[in-house]
């Protein structure tokens, strides 16, 4: 198992949510975020970010282009 | 042909031959579900909305084109993007708002002003409201799309894709070109930035004790 200081730890924090990394390293990864509460706070603090991320309206085409498309596609295969 | 809303898409091959066979339904479902992601990631490499849009129709011009010789070496969703993204990098190289992918590295990772406090204390790190108020949900929307557009262009492209858009890393890899691990640094350092923003505004909207 590796050990990590909270500095190393922050820097895994994507891999981790990624499962990319080695069984050693994610060993670590984890009994450092058990016994550490600032850690533990700042993964739910990246997540949270993530989700905040995921929570942006989505953006739309404007009628017109999406018109001009759609004709485009039909005269391709009148 | 069924309605494709609030479902996935069939797999490649059917949408592959309903484009072929010129079903509108399907190329209609193609603009709906990808060109929101597609215009957010023109953005990255563009100045304007308005070039953004440019490069999103020329995209899909493109790709009315080219299906008839889609060799399916990719899924169909990273090569319509592979095209967003070569179109809008010729279109940001016009409006001279070049991209160095190589030089991936130069975008700095912000300081990270988190760590155990001196005395050894873990309340260096304060816990953040869970955004429940539409208010308060607005703004950090709000705030979120202000972060987006500060970030170092090839961080802002990957962290769309990824956790804006939803895409998994393996197709963003493929999309951009580029290895996991340079995909997972970008992603980093874009998310690591964001949460340091996003931590600046829960501290400065904390209610006093
Ligand atoms: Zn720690």
């Amino acid at each position: 198992m590796k050990r990590f200081t909270c500095d190393e730890l922050a820097e895994q924090l994507t891999a981790y949510l990624d499962d990319a990394l080695d069984q050693p390293t994610r060993a670590g990864v984890r009994a450092h975020l058990s016994g550490c509460e600032g850690c533990a706070r700042f993964l739910d603090q990246f997540r949270a970010t993530v989700r905040a991320l995921g929570d942006q309206p989505p953006e739309k085409l404007s009628a017109p282009v999406r018109d001009r498309l759609m004709s485009a596609f039909r005269e391709r295969h009148p | 042909m069924g309605s494709f809303e609030g479902g996935g898409l069939p797999p490649d091959d059917i949408v592959v031959s309903a484009l072929r066979a010129g079903d509108e339904e399907m190329f209609a479902a193609l603009l709906d579900t990808w060109s929101r992601g597609m215009l957010r990631v023109a953005r990255s490499y563009v100045s304007t909305d308005h070039s953004a849009e440019e490069v999103v129709q020329d995209t899909w011009l493109a790709v009315i084109d080219g299906i008839g010789a889609f060799e399916a070496r990719s899924s169909i969703k990273t090569w319509v993007y592979r095209i967003l993204v070569n179109t809008a990098k010729k279109r940001g190289v016009r409006e001279s708002r070049t991209l160095p992918w190589s030089a991936f590295e130069r975008d700095g990772a912000p300081p990270r002003e988190f760590g155990p406090s001196p005395d050894g204390r873990v309340g260096a790190v304060a816990a953040w409201p869970t955004p429940e108020g539409e208010a308060l949900a607005a703004e950090v929307r709000a705030l979120i799309a202000e972060a987006l557009g500060r970030l170092p262009p090839r961080q802002r492209v990957v962290i769309s894709l990824r956790d804006v858009e939803g895409c998994t890393s393996e197709e963003v890899c493929e999309i951009l070109e580029i290895s996991p691990a340079n995909q997972r640094v970008l992603l980093h350092r874009a998310r690591t930035a964001v949460r340091g923003w996003l931590a600046g505004y829960y501290e400065a909207v904390k209610q006093p004790e």
